[in-house]
Parts: C-alpha cells; sequence; structure tokens
C-alpha cells in the first residue's frame, strides 16, 4: 500500500425519507441542510462563570518566590482534504451539516474506515519533532455525551499514542531551551453548537456537525515551560515546524490550531508540581500569553493568603481577561477509554517510516543553521528569516548569488515583512519578486542608487510590481555621481549658509549632517551621500 | 402452488429458472401466507409489500430478459438490524421506531445484486439482547411449533419466518448465538460466519467485536448460496476480512468420511435437556457410522465463555448505544426541559429494560477502578478461549456440540430471570468469543415435538467444512420434509 489519500469509497449523503431525522429538509431539485436544533438552550444548562472572580493585586511589592510549570496540549487540524474516517470534505465555512454523511453523523450501523494521510502526517510530525514513531498503535473510544458528539464517544487514543518523547527548540529570553513534548496522538474533532437571536429559535441551541471527524493531532508537551512568554514561543515554533511539514493551515480564528494549559505553580526550589487547573478555550496566542499571566497571578495571590489552589479546568474569558472555573475534578468525567473494536490495531512497518522520513523538509532549526553559515548572517536574523518556510524561501531566492546576504536580510526582515503584514498576501504572491529585490539590491551596490532612493524604489515595485530599473529609469531617480554637478550645488549651498559654515569651521563638526541634508534636498536625493561627504569635507577643508 | 412457501431458495430459483412460477407468483403467496399466519406468529415488524412487489415484478423483468443471477426473484426476510435504504429498521427498539436509513447494509447490498426481493424486517430482541425474542419493543415472535414457547433470540423474527415458510429464506446476525440458538429452537438451519468474513456495514451494532451477519434457512445448501453472496471483503468496514472466498456449494454433498469429529466434553453439562443430549448424541453415532473419526476432546476454558461474554458484550454495547441520544435521529423525548433531562428522558423512555441492564453493567466494567477487574480480564479469557480452539483444530476438522442445552422454552418463563436467560446461550457464546464460524442443523425433535439443533464449529474460514458435515447430518435425519402446522 502506498501512503495515500483514501479515496476511493462510496459516496454516501443523508437523505430524508420521510423519516423524522433531525438533520436535513429535503427540497424539490436536492438537498438543503439545516441546523439539528435542540428544543432548549444548553448555554443557560452550563455550568460556567460560577468561579470567584480574582481581583488584581499590586504584586510588585511581594517576593515572587513562585515559579510556574505550565503544559501545553495542542489541538492541531490536519489540512486532509477528507475526514479521518470518512470521506467528508474538510472545508471551512460550508452551509451547516453540509459536510456530513451517514459516518460522520454516527447513524446505526455505519463503521469508521481511517483516512491514511492522517496517519502519515501524524508520522510525520512526530519525525519533525524527534519523537518515537508506534510500531503498534490503536484507536480508543472516549465516552461522553454531548450534542456535538453524534456518537456518544470520540474516536482518539488512549495507551499507545502514534508518536511518544521528542521535543522542540525554542529561543526565548536571549536563551535556548528545550521543551520536551509527552506524546503526540491523532483522533477525531467534535461539531458545533449554535446559540444566538437570530437563529430560527432564539431559545434554542442547534448542532452543526460539520467539523465532526475532521482530523487532529494532539500535541502533549511535558510540564517544561516556564513562563508565558517560554509558551508563546513553544506555540510559535510548533506552528512554524507544523507549516514547513504543510500538514496543518494552523489558523486559529478557524480553530485549526487550539491550545488548552496546565498550570501550577510552585515555591523556587521545590521539586514536587503544585495543584494544576487547566485552562481551556485559549484561542490565540495573545490570548494564551494572558490567560497563563493571569493564572500565575490567581494562584499566586491564593497561596499568599494561605488558600489553596484546587484541581479543576477553568475557562478563560477574553472580555474580561480573567479564568473562570468550569467544572472542578470531583466533577470530571470518567471518559471508560477503552479499544475501538471497529478499527484494527495498525503495525506500523520501519519502511513506511523510513518513506515518510524521505518526505520531510528542511525543518526551521536546520534551515536557520545553514543560513547562518552559507549566508554568514547574524543568528537573529536567520531565526526571523527561517520563522516561516515562506519567508525563508524568499530570502534564500533572493539572496543566492548575491553580494550581500546580509542587506538582503535587512530589506526581507524590514520591508518585506511589512507589506506581508499589511496586505496579508503570502511573499511568494507580493508584487515584489525576490529576483527584483535582488536586482535592486545590486543596483545599490553598484552605486546606481542610494539607500534612501531604494526605499522608494521598493515601494514602487509593492505598488506597480514593475522591475527596478525601469522604476529608476521612468523617476528619473538615477544616482547622481558627477563630481562636477555636485560640487555646483555644494557651492550653492555653502554660500546661502555662511554662518553655519563659520560655526563648522570653529569646530561644530555636527553640522556636516545639516549641509548633507541641504544638498540632498537640493538634488531630491538623488545625489550619491557618499560624494557629498566627500567634496564637502575638502571644501570645508 | 401454495406450496411454493415451503420451498427453499434453490428449489424456487430452479423453478423460476424453467419458467414454472415467477417472482411476482412467489411474492403474492408469502404476502398471503404473512397476511393469514402472520399477526399469530410475530415474525416481522415491517412487511414491505409495495417495495417487495415492485421487486418481483422487476426481477421477473431481468430473468425475462436473460439475467440470471444467483437469488433473481427469491423472496427473502432480513433481520430488522440490517439497514435497509428507505426502509424503516427498528432494531426491535422504540428509540429507532421512525429510523429510515438512507443506505443499505453491505449484506442486504449483495442480496440486492444477486436479485433478491427483500418481504420485509423481521422481529428480533431489542438491540439483539436476548435469548427468546421477548424483549422487542414489538412484541415477541412465536415458535411455530408451538405458539406457546418462544421462538428463541436474538434472531427469533428470522427463525419464525423461514420456519413457518413466510419467506424462502432470512438474514439474521449472531453475537453470543443470535442465529444458532432461534435455528435449534424453530428447526432451521443457521450459521454463523467467521467473523470478518461478512461486512458489518449496515448492521446496527450490539457489540462490534462479536456481531456477525449470516444466513438462516431451509436447507444447508440454502445456507451456502446465501453466505457465498454476502461474503467477500468491503472497504467500508476495517474489520472485514480480504481472505478469498471459500466454495461452499461444490463439496457439499462430499460426506465425512475421513473426517476427524471433535466432541468436547464440557458441551454435555449437568442439567441439560436429556432428550437433547440424546438426539445430539444419536447425530453423533450416524457422523461415525458415515465414515468419520469421533473424539472426545476437551475446550478447559469453556466455563468461563458466559462471564467473558457478559463483560465484553455490555461493555462494548454501552459504547455502541450511546448515539441513540435524541439528538439527530430516532426518538426524542419532546416534552424534557434542558440537556441532561432530555438525554435522560430520551433513553429512559426509549431503551427497553434489558437494553438498560446491559448498558449499566457495561458501563460499570469500563469504569476507571473496574476496567482492570473487569474489562481486562474478559479479554484474557477471550484469549484463553480462542486458544482452546487453535489447539483442538489442530487434531479435528470439525467439533460437534449441541447448539442449546434446552429446546424452546414457554413465553414469559425466564423473563424475571436474566441469569437463566443468559445460560440458554452457554454452547454458542465461545464461537464468537473465538470468531470461529458455526452452523446449526436439525437432529430430531424432542418426544413434545420441540426441534433440536445440532452444532458444528469449524476452524477459521472452514464455513465449508462446517457446513458439509452439516449436510451429512441433514442428509441422514432432516426434518426439512416435516413443516410446523400454523395454518390453522
Ligand atoms: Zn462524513
Amino acid at each position: 500500500m502506498t501512503p495515500s489519500e483514501y479515496g476511493s469509497r462510496r459516496m454516501l449523503s443523508p437523505r430524508v425519507n420521510g423519516h423524522k431525522v433531525l438533520l436535513g429538509v429535503g427540497k424539490p431539485g436536492g438537498i438543503s441542510y439545516i441546523l439539528i436544533q435542540l428544543k432548549f438552550d444548553i448555554q443557560s444548562d452550563r455550568r460556567i462563570a460560577q468561579g470567584r472572580s480574582c481581583a488584581w493585586s499590586d504584586y510588585s511589592r511581594k517576593k515572587m518566590d513562585y515559579e510556574a510549570v505550565i503544559g501545553l496540549e495542542t489541538h492541531v487540524q490536519l489540512s486532509t482534504k477528507t475526514k479521518i474516517f470518512c470521506s467528508c470534505s474538510t472545508t471551512f465555512g460550508a452551509e451547516p451539516n453540509a459536510n456530513t454523511c451517514p459516518v460522520c453523523l454516527g447513524m446505526p450501523g455505519v463503521l469508521p474506515v481511517l483516512n491514511l494521510e492522517v496517519l502519515n502526517r501524524a508520522i510525520k510530525v512526530g519525525l519533525a519533532v524527534g519523537g518515537k514513531i508506534a510500531e503498534w498503535t490503536k484507536f480508543d473510544r472516549k465516552n461522553y455525551f454531548y450534542p456535538d458528539l453524534p456518537k456518544g464517544y470520540q474516536i482518539s487514543q488512549y495507551d499507545l499514542p502514534i508518536v511518544s518523547g521528542g521535543g522542540l527548540d525554542i529561543f526565548a529570553d536571549n536563551a535556548h531551551k528545550t521543551i520536551g513534548l509527552t506524546r503526540i496522538h491523532m483522533e477525531e474533532d467534535a461539531g458545533k453548537l449554535v446559540h444566538g437571536e437570530n437563529m430560527g429559535d432564539p431559545s434554542s441551541s442547534y448542532v452543526d456537525l460539520n467539523r465532526t471527524g475532521v482530523p487532529l493531532l494532539e500535541i502533549v508537551s511535558e510540564p517544561d515551560i516556564r513562563s508565558s512568554e517560554e509558551a508563546r514561543r513553544y506555540m510559535d515554533k510548533l506552528k512554524t515546524i507544523l507549516q514547513y511539514l504543510e500538514v496543518s493551515d494552523c489558523n486559529m480564528e478557524e480553530g485549526s490550531l487550539r491550545c488548552d494549559a496546565n498550570i501550577s505553580i510552585r515555591p523556587v526550589g521545590q521539586k514536587e508540581f503544585g495543584t494544576r487547573a487547566e485552562i481551556k478555550n485559549v484561542n490565540s496566542f495573545r490570548f494564551l500569553q494572558r490567560a497563563i499571566d493571569f493564572e500565575i497571578r490567581r494562584q499566586t495571590e491564593l497561596l499568599n493568603e494561605g488558600g489553596t489552589v484546587v484541581q479543576e479546568t477553568r475557562l478563560y474569558d477574553e472580555k474580561n481577561d480573567r479564568t473562570v472555573s468550569m467544572r472542578s475534578k470531583e466533577e470530571a468525567h470518567d471518559y471508560r477509554y477503552f479499544p475501538d473494536p471497529d478499527l484494527a490495531p495498525m503495525v506500523i512497518g520501519k519502511d513506511w517510516v523510513e518513506r515518510i522520513r524521505a518526505t520531510l523538509p528542511e525543518l526551521p532549526d536546520e534551515k536557520a543553521k545553514r543560513f547562518m553559515a552559507e549566508y554568514e548572517l547574524p543568528e537573529y536574523d536567520a531565526l526571523v528569516l527561517c520563522s516561516t518556510r515562506a519567508t525563508a524561501d524568499y530570502f534564500e531566492q533572493a539572496a543566492r548569488g548575491a553580494k550581500s546576504p546580509k542587506i538582503i536580510s535587512n530589506w526581507v526582515m524590514g520591508e518585506v515583512l511589512r507589506v506581508v503584514k499589511e496586505t496579508g498576501a503570502a511573499p511568494a504572491d507580493l508584487p515584489v519578486t525576490p529576483a527584483m529585490l535582488s536586482k535592486m539590491v545590486g543596483m545599490i551596490d553598484s552605486g546606481a542608487i542610494s539607500g534612501k532612493i531604494a526605499k522608494t524604489v521598493f515601494e514602487e515595485m509593492a505598488q506597480s510590481g514593475l522591475d527596478p530599473e525601469k522604476i529608476v529609469e521612468q523617476k528619473g531617480l538615477t544616482q547622481i555621481t558627477d563630481t562636477s554637478s555636485i560640487e555646483g550645488e555644494v557651492d550653492k549651498i555653502l554660500a546661502a549658509n555662511p554662518s553655519q559654515v563659520a560655526d563648522y569651521k570653529a569646530g561644530k563638526d555636527k553640522l556636516i549632517g545639516f549641509f548633507v541634508g541641504q544638498v540632498m534636498r537640493a538634488t531630491r536625493g538623488k545625489a550619491s551621500p557618499d560624494m557629498v561627504n566627500q567634496i564637502l569635507k575638502e571644501k570645508l577643508k | 402452488m401454495n406450496d411454493i412457501c415451503s420451498w427453499t431458495i434453490h428449489e424456487l430459483v430452479a423453478a423460476m429458472e424453467k419458467g414454472q412460477v415467477t417472482s411476482k407468483e412467489a411474492v403474492e403467496a408469502y404476502l398471503g401466507r404473512i397476511a393469514k399466519v402472520g399477526p399469530k406468529l410475530n415474525a416481522y415488524i415491517t412487511v414491505d409489500e409495495e417495495g417487495a412487489r415492485k421487486a418481483a415484478v422487476e426481477a421477473d423483468k431481468r430473468r425475462a430478459a436473460g439475467e440470471a443471477t444467483p437469488l433473481l426473484g427469491a423472496p427473502l426476510a432480513i433481520k430488522d438490524l440490517l439497514a435497509t435504504e428507505g426502509l424503516r429498521t427498528t432494531c426491535g427498539s422504540k428509540i429507532l421506531d421512525n429510523f429510515v436509513p438512507p443506505y443499505d447494509s453491505f449484506a442486504v447490498a449483495r442480496l440486492k445484486q444477486a436479485g433478491a426481493v427483500i418481504l420485509g424486517k423481521t422481529n428480533m430482541d431489542e438491540f439483539a439482547m436476548g435469548s427468546s425474542n421477548e424483549t422487542s419493543h414489538y412484541g415477541p415472535a412465536r415458535n411455530p411449533w408451538n405458539t406457546s414457547k418462544i421462538p428463541g433470540g436474538s434472531s427469533g423474527g428470522s427463525a419464525v419466518a423461514v420456519a413457518a415458510d413466510l419467506c424462502a429464506g432470512a438474514l439474521g446476525s449472531d453475537t453470543g448465538g443470535s442465529i444458532r440458538q432461534p435455528a435449534s429452537l424453530c428447526g432451521i438451519v443457521g450459521l454463523k460466519p467467521t467473523y470478518g468474513r461478512v461486512s458489518r456495514f449496515g448492521l446496527v451494532a450490539f457489540a462490534s467485536s462479536l456481531d456477525q451477519i449470516g444466513p438462516m434457512t431451509k436447507d444447508i445448501r440454502d445456507a451456502a448460496i446465501l453466505t457465498s453472496v454476502i461474503s467477500g471483503h468491503d472497504p467500508m468496514d476495517s474489520t472485514c476480512s480480504s481472505e478469498p472466498l471459500g466454495d461452499y456449494l461444490s463439496g457439499l454433498e462430499d460426506g465425512v468420511e475421513g473426517m476427524v469429529v471433535g466432541v468436547p466434553d464440557e458441551y454435555f453439562i449437568e442439567g441439560m435437556d436429556p432428550e437433547v443430549e440424546q438426539k445430539v448424541r444419536e447425530a453423533i453415532n450416524i457422523l461415525e457410522q458415515k465414515g468419520a473419526t469421533v473424539r472426545r476432546i476437551s475446550l478447559p476454558h469453556t466455563k468461563y465463555a458466559v462471564p467473558t461474554y457478559y463483560v465484553i458484550a455490555p461493555a462494548e454495547a454501552s459504547s455502541n448505544l450511546a448515539r441513540y441520544d435524541g439528538v439527530k435521529y430516532g426518538y426524542r423525548d419532546m416534552e424534557a426541559e434542558g440537556l441532561s433531562s432530555m438525554y435522560c428522558s430520551t433513553r429512559n423512555k426509549g431503551f427497553g429494560s434489558e437494553v438498560k441492564r446491559r448498558i449499566m453493567l457495561g458501563t460499570y466494567a469500563l469504569s476507571a477502578g473496574y476496567y482492570d477487574a473487569y474489562y481486562l480480564k474478559a479479554l484474557k479469557a477471550r484469549t484463553l478461549i480462542k486458544r482452546d480452539f487453535q489447539e483442538a483444530f489442530k487434531d479435528v476438522s470439525v467439533i460437534v456440540a449441541p447448539t442449546a442445552p434446552a429446546a424452546a422454552f414457554g413465553l414469559g418463563e425466564r423473563v424475571d430471570d436474566p441469569l437463566k436467560m443468559y445460560l440458554s446461550d452457554i454452547f454458542t457464546i465461545s464461537a464468537n468469543l473465538a470468531g470461529i464460524p458455526g452452523v446449526s442443523v436439525p437432529c430430531g425433535f424432542t418426544t413434545g415435538g420441540e426441534p433440536v439443533g445440532l452444532q458444528i464449529l469449524g476452524s477459521y474460514f472452514q464455513e465449508a467444512s462446517t457446513l458439509r458435515v452439516a449436510r451429512a447430518v441433514e442428509r441422514e435425519i432432516g426434518i426439512t420434509t416435516v413443516k410446523p402446522r400454523v395454518d390453522n
């Protein structure tokens, strides 16, 4: 068998044959899908927000003698074309329940069949983080009731995950640190509940099962993280690797990257862990940092007041920037995991793993090291450029064969990334191609344009996508390198500013900048700054 | 033409081939008979008159056009836990009373491809949980040999429909004996194939690692024909085997000469009906007379089969039945307010008491702190039971034993005694735990006139040899010519 997406299966569509299934209504000429309606609102049913809220207080006065111990559980949505156990599309934003079939709707008698692409991607990620790929792995059922979980259980992995161990190297607070990984396992996503006043019946909750069965990897870190900054760096790094591997879109807004944090604090120097709280529902990197900071403050305050931290699940409430209790350990589910009898255990052959290893791209850490060696870049530049594969590729295409890669690096880190950020376009789609940037930097090198003019040229390239030489030619931006015409301009400026000339001669060396500026203005920036400097110094001797 | 209904599938198809009868005529005969004796026996939950008539006309057209698929025009019945596209599939439960699947199960699709006409959906214990058909939401089917007795379960409706000539043949499912035990009690043939031989796609799951679909027929040849049609690899079921199909028909009449037949001591126990034991022993003697070598064997872990089964099956069921929550399809208590009360009330009102008992048993067995003591231990016992068979089949070709410890018991006799009820499956459960094939073939009657079944167990994917041995028994002491008197 070749590692490929499971493609050739019978398509099943949920049709309505007069029976009272609540998942769709037939329309003449086709099927349209509606939301499944529950005749009550689940939100009001849920027991959130009963946690005590924690007031801000001034910790700067107190001695901080606690350290935080943080572990992250990240759910990554894999960007496979089809779902993990059926052939439904994973496209985001489809009509409610349009991307469903009897398998992902959990209808009676249907069976899951693993999409092999999910297994391959899990192995790929495992290899990229240096984890151990299981020789024998299986799926288990995690049993609980919720309307977004149509089978009443989630197919997940329990005691024999596909990947165990591995780690991520992060660079935080000017130091390298390795965050260990406990495990990576495959599972299916649940659907989503929709509430709100613009639904058909505002007093009802609705179920949309499009997301049900979308493949997820759960990546669990060791409790090696000590600060919100490290947590942020860990997530950045994870995202970078996943994007390099092209296994996930890593889009937090669309929910393709989600994160729960286990947080406890302990007195500095103590080995044992404190009681941890699990923070759920964090949907941006910024909120992750805030939630962690809040939780550390909350727990520190509790302990300082002589209280104790209870083991519980808390939700991050972004509106009020705080975490609130959701359920305590006593209320925790017993998920009654057991091996899924519908899916045979899998034996992962060594040759299969090796075949996947051969498809691994150069990873960010290796790439950064190579950039430092090959292009003689400082570590900072290499890390920034390699933080996305697209930026690294852009840089490399521009820098290959260039005289001064560091100058190119400056341009990429500065102007290119600015435009990427402003326009939201991928580096590869920018009007300024790497070749154009390379050509422009070459023009600076040869003295054809000044660095200052180059900014204008770049701006023009970013607007029009025109070749830099053309822009320079059309706009008459060629640098003035003709000595006599610069001398003429210098003479005019010196004649017009006798008092400054006198001051300069009296020792006010700094005034050289003033004269340069005047000349540059008079030449509309086209004079070579080097030559202006040189001629001014000659004439002011 | 009234006796069309008593014909086997192969007799009927042969007659249709010769132009002696049409599928339309056969279907009308069955529908007439179902209308006449149906209410007394309660074999069907749903009769699809319109669909059957349409399919029969279609089959006759196809035959006229020169087609000759193996089941072309044969009117069959389907246990009501096999999904049938556009035809209500209740699983014997109130909770699925209104459920119409938008898909056919693999086995039903195969039958349709082979030209079969689906008469309707047969009665069964709710979610296949029962040995007497008494847990059905639609009332019990009745044993045609004695309507005050149970037909066995859970595929009771299919067994009754076949025995009482309300169809030419049927499909059932067997999780712990649910094909073989009612076949035995109703005097018909029932085969549970090797686990993985027939795709479970579309079979409403009771216990996924044990469930298997199989034929329930008037004779062994029909069982072989249906098995050939429904077996084979299905990419939609990961547990379905890609093992090549056996040839179930060509060796059927080869007899037992030279075969070694094992008779396990553990299957002749104190408390079993002596008349049943006698009939079974007589059948074994006949096999010996026909040239088989009969050997006493031991399957030492047999005594663990029932407790092992009653941990594993409910555990899987507790999870498999979680999907019936009132959210997406099936019954929902519309009165309930709020999520947890909707869940509780839907499931409380939608499920019958046996189903609820098993869900609770299974939930308990999988709970934190009990998992190792129950579920894990049961898995280990299951391995031992499997090994018993693997050892035994090194020396013997087939194992013969009674199908059930007694003939049919009275309706209502054991409903309040679940333990006693569970023991009805004592001789059939092991084959499910091991995953091996087993067939029940009639081998006589008790003095009370109730049928007795002989069970023949084979090694993995050896359906052909179990059918061959069963055919030898059928040829000598078959009861295919004797029919229950249900017409008056
Ligand atoms: Zn689907």
